[in-house]
Order: structure tokens, then C-alpha cells, then sequence
């Protein structure tokens, strides 16, 4: 079966009630057979029928030994992170979303976890930050916000030979574009709450694990640090993974056409999308993920810091906010919103311009929206 | 946008789906609507009841007159279906029962098609004859037998297009025609066309219905209904509402407008899917009669193309040489589509009328209705298309 009929079908199959769609469990707790004899749920931290339905779709989706569910984002991450012992050393694509920068730099710091930034594009820089004391590459498959696509295949053979693992955050590019665990990944991470939830309506984290060991340990950490996702958070999540290779496709479509547009304004100095010729990684891209790049654009105005604020409150459509991947359109500054919690030093040098702004490319006519962005540019080029 | 509503047509349908209803600046900042459950909204003091009472501007009262997520929701249908006005309900039944029960009293006849839901067709026979209102039922599409049945009683003329399961196309031009000559009300089912593929307010029609359990929830996951029409019709049919009682939850309302996000994507697909699939079963061997509109031997497809952009994805067909047991036999054999009524969701079902919905019926009714042994109607959902030809396929040629 293909993926979207897949998406529908496994993890909602039938219980005994016959619905067509899974009941939601909110229970906590389940009664037991008998004392030290357990069955197949005990408590919801440990495991919920809600969310072991939707982590089998997402396993299966990833093509994963396993898919843990997690109540973000940044909590499946932490659960990643938490595979490391003290002294770790964690080489990162410094094209990175600024939540995780923090975490690996304010908080895993205190674990005595060091973390070595390069470009994730640049596969050798990779191989050339690995030590001995190295146990994980952390890189996003698409990174945030500069849109670079780093050589997946040939990273995991770097990694497999150093004995290394290679996690992916691969949120900018959901599993119907994009299979990291395919191309040699050890862990795929999600922000659920983006494409696979899809409506703005859930947060919501995945961890997917290549083997089922790496799944148990990583389970092990879920269970003993709770962060766990609800189960009304589940339902929600399930129900948007129906829909969600129709809206990336359509996304996909839709962004495309206004990366292309954008590219011939006056009032754009640069555009970065991967489906674009112009992409230093568009070969690459085209290679790893087909026809379709996702929702996500960012480019620079011609101006300052000030021009790029005018256009993210000139439009009408766009609704300025940060997050992603939703059937809402949404547009935001970077260098303000999604990562201003990097270091403004390190946001320079990741190239991160203070003119750079971001759009999640949503569900409306592409049409519509690049009437809006018309506007906008004018208005705040005008200004 | 303006801070208040977004509902400018010139708007795309995709566009309209995500934002139209909506407020653009939500409580909290918040990007989505919030769920409020309250089943009571309180006053500041006993001279605002006073300046409600007399004035009469938009607020909540209590949870049986409104809540915040249905308007959200009925301004959004609205807006879609292009109607001036919605009222949902809490199923397709409630609607309709709730626009009779408005719009009908004794002494008064109403005029169907005969192809019809049958449980629409219950209600009006079986239960609006003890309110002493007549119902005639007329050959589905016969124009010239709708209107010799019209007499001075005459207060509302209703069909589905198309209708279920037999997916007849109505002329829209002359229903209304009729209607507008005799000064009679028009109603028209639109649950299985939905206002992605055919808008009946634009052909004149009075009011328009959906079950919005169908297409536009399209998750399987709630009831709901709607009926739509004038601001100034509807405005009794909202008064009843409040009494009768038949409102829909504030949940539910959140999740239909969730459901509505994706109404442009998933219509699309389902249009698609019904399209190819009705080909494939025409073209099969084992096959004997495919209903779909979109089907050139279909008898109401010159309907189907003047009315409809696409033909949504309900078909029926009929199984060549099988018993009532052999063509249940495939239908078991389907390892996609699910055994199940209903229809408009994500998840392919499929079902045999004669035994879903019409066991009970002698066998002569069942062949008036046009309900045969040997028919199965499939919803086609929104999964990979080669997918359900494959499963169709294998559940028609496996022994
Ligand atoms: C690429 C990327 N990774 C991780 C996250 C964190 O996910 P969450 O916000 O669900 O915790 C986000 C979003 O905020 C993101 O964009
Ligand atoms: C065409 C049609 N109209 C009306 C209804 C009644 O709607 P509901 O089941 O939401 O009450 C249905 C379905 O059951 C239907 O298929």
C-alpha cells in the first residue's frame, strides 16, 4: 500500500466496537490482572492505546523499528539527548531550529554534552568535527531557516564508520517527501505539531528509531522522564496524519510557485528554497526528496532589520507567527521571532540576516497569497 | 483582512476553507479557534440583560440558542455554500426535521423525488403525516410529474442531487423553475455534491442541505447538519432551533471546522478517486451497471456537467449474475475499504444497500426503490487511487 493509504489505515484498525475511527483513552491508569501481572497497558506515562495507535503509523510511515510520541517537539528531542552520557561530545548542523540550539547549549551543557557546529551541507566539516568522544551527529534535513539540505547518504556512511549516531530532525521534510531512516539515519525526529499534526491545533513530538534496540532504550528514557504526548493530543494528531501527504503536496506546489515569484521581485535580494535551480543545494535536494521541497521559504528583503518587520505585519493572509507546516499560511522574522534565542554572534555566523523572513506556506490559493505578499512588499518597500 | 470576519468571495475555495468565518485576531492572540464549552454566558449586571433584551446585538445566551464555535462554523458554510445564512445542527436529520418542523403545518403537502436517503423519506411519511402534512413522491428527475402534483397546498418542493445511492443528477434549472412559477419553496439535499462541486443558491434554489457528518466533517468522526438559505428564512428555522433543542456540541463544531480546513484538498482527491474508480468498474467484466455522474452512460451526466464541477465520491454499481450472497461475497473480500454506512470520510467504505439499509423491506418495495440484490455502493475515500482499483480488483477476480 502507498503512503497514504497507509497514513488512513494502519494504526486505525478495528477494535471491537467496530468505529472507524479509535476511541480516545484519557484513562491514566488501566486495571491489572493480577498483582506483578501486567497487561498490555498499565499506566499512561508507560504506554496509552491512543498514542501506541498513532506511533504505529508514524513507525510505519518512517519505515522505523519503532515511533515514540512525545508532548513536543523539543521534549522528543531532550529524550534523544538523553541517550548521552556525561562527556558526550554531539556534532550539530548549525543550520538549526533556535529551540534546539538552547537545549544542546544551555541545558545539555550541564551535563558536561559539548556540541561542535558546522555546516550541515558541507559533509566533510562533518567528518572533520568527529572525535573520540563523539556519539552523535544531530543534523535537520532541511534546516531551519536557511533552507540547507545536507548529503543524508553520505553522512550516515560517515557516522556508520565512526561508529557514530546520525539523528535527524527532519520536521521541515515529513516522510512523504523524505525517509531519513532509508538513507541510513539512526533516528528521525519530528516536530509533530507541525506537518503531521497540521491544523495548529496540537504540539506534538516523534522520535522513530531505526532498530528495536535503539527504540527500547530510547523508550526507557521516554517512560522514566514523562514527556509523554496526551491522549487527546494523540486523537488530534492521528486525524491530521490522514490528511497530511495531500496537504504537503499541495504545500510543495504552492510553495514552489511563490519561491518562484518572489525570486523575480526587485524587493527580494535573495530566496531560499530548495526546489528552486538558484538553491546552492537544489541538485542535492532534487536527488534525496523528488519533486517536492515542503511549505517552508525564507528569502531577504532588500532593506534592514526594519523592512523585513514592515512585510511580516503588512500581510493579510499570513498570519504572523512563528511554528510551521499548517494548513494556515504564517510568516515571521527569524533573527526576532524563531531564532532569537541563539546567540546573536552565532546567528551571524550561521548567516542568519536580520533582513531574512520566513513563510510556512499553507493551504490557500497560491494565488491569494502572493496578492498578499504583493502587498506587503509594497507597503513595506514604500514605507 | 479586517479584524472582524473573512468572507470576501472573490476569495479562492481553498482560501475560503481555511480562513472564511474566522475572526483574524482570535482571543488570546490565538491562531486557532479555542473550544467553549460553557453551557451559560453571564452578564455584567442586570442593565445589560436589560440592553441585550432591548437591543438585541450579538452575544451569547445560553448553550441551547448558540455557542461561539458553531457561528464560527456556520459563517464558514455560509460562505462556501455562498448562502447569506447557516444553521447547524446536530445531524443531517436534526436539519431537516428542524426546517419542516419550521416551515410546514397541517393541511400542507410537500412534493420529493423518490430517490431519496431513506430515513428523509421516513420522517416526512411516517411522521410528518401524524402532524396532517401530505407527502408526494414523484419519479425522481420526472418534471412534468412534479409539477401536476403541485396543488393550493403545495408549500415545498425537495430532491437530493445527486440522490443515494442511484447518483441522479436534477436539473436544477427546471426544479427551480417550477418552484419560482408557483410560488413554492425549493430544497435540495447537497450532502453527497457538497458546495466544492455544485452550489445550488446560485440556480435559485431556497434552501440547501447537507449532512455535514459527510464530506464536510470528512474524518468519520462527527455528526452533524446543516441547512442553509436567506438570512430572513432562516431566521424562524434559528428561533425553532433553540427550542427543539437540536443544536451541535461545542466540540463537534471545533472539529468540523478542523474538517473544513482541508474541504478544498480532500474534495479534490475524492473527485479524483470517484472518477477513476467508476472507469475501472465500467470497464470490468464482472461488472454489469456503474452509477456515476461523471460516467458518460450515466442517464442524468448532461445534468451532472451543467451543474457540477466534479462528481464527489459515491458510486454504485451493480454486480453482472450474482445473488444477494455472491455480491456480499466480494464486498467481504475488500481488504481497503471497510464494511460500514456512511460516506465523505478520509477511510473508503463499502456496503450493499439491500442488506444496510433496506433488509427489512419486501423485496417488490426494495426493486421500486431501485434497490437491487446485486448492487453495492462504495464510498470512495481519499487514499492512494491505485491502491483501491487494485483492491476492487482483486476482490472482483479472486474465486
Ligand atoms: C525544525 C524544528 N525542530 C524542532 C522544533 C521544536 O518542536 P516543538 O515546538 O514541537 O517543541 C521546531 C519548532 O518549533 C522546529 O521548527
Ligand atoms: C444524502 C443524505 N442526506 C441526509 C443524511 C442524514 O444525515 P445524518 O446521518 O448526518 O443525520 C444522510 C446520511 O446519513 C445522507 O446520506
Amino acid at each position: 500500500m502507498k503512503f497514504r493509504t497507509r497514513a488512513i489505515h494502519i494504526g486505525s484498525e478495528p477494535d471491537s466496537t467496530g468505529a472507524v475511527v479509535p476511541p480516545i483513552y484519557l484513562s491514566t491508569t488501566f486495571v491489572q490482572p493480577g498483582p506483578g501481572d501486567w497487561g498490555a497497558f498499565d499506566y499512561s506515562r508507560s504506554g496509552n492505546p491512543t498514542r501506541a495507535r498513532v506511533e504505529k503509523t508514524i513507525a510505519d510511515l518512517e519505515g522505523a523499528a519503532g515511533s515514540l510520541a512525545f508532548s513536543s517537539g523539543m521534549a522528543a528531542t531532550h529524550c534523544a539527548m538523553g541517550s548521552l552520557e556525561a562527556g558526550s561530545h554531539v556534532v550539530a548542523g548549525c543550520d538549526m531550529y533556535g529551540g534546539t540550539y538552547r537545549l544542546l547549549h544551555k541545558i545539555c551543557n550541564r551535563n558536561n554534552i559539548s556540541v561542535t557546529l558546522v555546516h550541515a551541507d558541507d559533509s566533510k566539516a562533518i567528518a572533520a568535527a568527529i572525535r573520540p568522544e563523539t556519539k552523535m551527529v544531530w543534523v535537520e534535513s532541511i534546516g531551519n531557516p536557511l533552507m540547507s539540505v545536507p548529503d543524508l547518504e553520505q553522512i550516515s556512511q560517515i557516522t556508520n564508520k565512526a561508529g557514530v549516531l546520525l539523528a535527524v530532525d527532519s520536521t521541515f521534510v515529513p516522510p512523504c517527501i523524505l525517509k531519513p531512516l532509508e538513507l541510513g539515519a539512526d533516528i528521525v525526529m519530528h516536530s509533530a505539531t507541525k506537518y503531521f499534526g497540521g491544523h495548529s491545533d496540537c504540539l506534538a513530538g516523534a522520535l522513530s528509531a531505526k532498530t528495536p534496540e535503539l527504540h527500547r532504550q530510547l523508550y526507557f528514557i521516554q517512560n522514566a522522564t514523562g514527556g509523554v504526548i496526551g491522549g487527546l493530543e494523540a486523537f488530534l494528531l492521528h486525524r491530521g496524519i490522514k490528511t497530511m501527504e495531500l496537504r504537503v503536496r499541495e504545500q510543495s506546489k504552492s510553495a514552489l510557485a511563490i519561491a518562484r515569484w518572489l525570486e523575480s521581485q526587485r524587493s527580494v535580494a535573495r530566496v531560499l528554497y530548495p526546489g528552486l535551480a538558484s538553491h546552492p543545494d537544489h541538485q542535492r535536494a532534487v536527488r534525496l526528496m523528488g519533486d517536492q521541497f515542503g511549505g517552508m521559504v525564507t528569502f531577504d528583503v532588500r532593506g534592514d532589520i526594519e523592512t523585513a518587520k514592515r512585510v511580516c505585519k503588512a500581510t493579510e493572509l499570513f498570519g504572523l507567527a512563528v511554528s510551521c507546516g499548517a494548513v494556515e499560511s504564517l510568516i515571521e522574522q527569524p533573527a526576532t521571532m524563531s531564532h532569537a534565542s541563539y546567540d546573536p554572534a552565532a546567528r551571524a555566523q550561521a548567516g542568519i540576516r536580520d533582513t531574512l523572513v520566513r513563510i510556512s506556506v499553507g493551504l490557500e490559493d497560491p494565488e491569494d497569497l502572493i496578492a498578499d505578499l504583493d502587498r506587503a512588499l509594497a507597503i513595506a518597500g514604500g514605507a | 483582512m479586517t479584524s472582524s470576519s473573512n468572507s470576501k468571495s472573490e476569495l479562492g475555495f481553498g482560501t475560503q476553507s481555511v480562513h472564511a468565518g474566522e475572526a483574524r485576531q482570535k482571543p488570546n492572540d490565538a491562531i486557532t479557534d479555542s473550544i467553549c464549552c460553557a453551557s451559560t454566558y453571564t452578564f455584567e449586571s442586570t442593565q445589560s440583560i436589560l440592553d441585550y433584551l432591548k437591543e438585541g446585538h450579538e452575544r451569547e445566551e445560553y448553550g441551547r440558542y448558540g455557542n461561539p464555535n458553531e457561528k464560527v462554523v456556520e459563517r464558514k458554510l455560509a460562505a462556501l455554500e455562498g448562502a447569506e445564512d447557516a444553521i447547524v445542527y446536530s445531524s443531517g436529520m436534526a436539519a431537516i426535521v428542524g426546517l419542516l418542523m419550521c416551515k410546514l403545518s397541517a393541511g400542507d403537502e410537500i412534493i420529493f423525488f423518490d430517490q431519496c436517503y431513506h430515513r428523509s423519506r421516513e420522517f416526512c411519511v411516517k411522521h410528518l403525516s401524524r402532524f396532517g402534512v401530505v407527502t408526494h413522491q414523484v419519479k425522481t428527475g420526472d418534471m412534468v410529474a412534479m409539477e401536476s402534483a403541485i396543488n393550493s397546498k403545495t408549500k415545498m418542493l425537495v430532491s437530493e442531487s445527486p440522490t443515494n445511492p442511484h447518483l441522479t443528477v436534477i436539473d436544477l434549472e427546471s426544479f427551480v423553475a417550477i418552484g419560482k412559477r408557483h410560488g413554492i419553496e425549493t430544497l435540495i439535499d447537497s450532502t453527497l455534491a457538497t458546495p466544492y462541486n455544485l452550489k445550488p443558491i446560485e440556480w435559485g434554489v431556497d434552501y440547501v442541505w447537507h449532512s455535514a457528518t459527510k464530506y464536510m466533517g470528512g474524518h468519520n468522526d462527527l455528526l452533524a447538519g446543516v441547512i442553509c438559505g436567506s438570512t430572513q428564512k432562516l431566521e424562524p428555522v434559528r428561533k425553532l432551533r433553540g427550542i427543539l433543542g437540536s443544536i451541535n456540541s461545542p466540540h463537534n463544531m471545533y472539529l468540523l471546522e478542523r474538517g473544513l480546513k482541508t474541504f478544498a484538498l480532500r474534495m479534490e482527491r475524492h473527485n479524483h478517486n470517484g472518477q477513476r474508480i467508476a472507469e475501472f468498474l465500467e470497464s470490468h467484466p464482472r461488472v454489469q451497471r456503474v452509477y456515476y455522474p461523471g460516467l458518460e452512460s450515466h442517464p442524468s451526466h448532461a445534468f451532472a456537467k451543467k451543474t457540477m464541477k466534479g462528481f464527489s465520491g459515491l458510486i454504485t454499481f451493480l454486480v453482472k449474475d450474482a445473488d444477494w450472497k455472491q455480491t456480499a461475497a466480494i464486498i467481504d473480500k475488500c481488504k481497503i475499504p471497510r464494511i460500514g454506512p456512511s460516506l465523505g470520510g478520509v477511510e473508503s467504505l463499502i456496503e450493499q444497500p439491500m442488506v444496510m439499509s433496506y433488509f427489512d423491506y419486501p423485496s417488490e418495495q426494495r426493486e421500486q426503490f431501485g434497490i437491487y440484490d446485486n448492487m453495492i455502493r462504495m464510498a470512495v475515500g481519499i487514499e492512494d487511487t491505485d491502491d483501491l482499483i487494485e483492491d476492487l480488483r482483486q476482490a472482483l477476480e479472486t474465486p
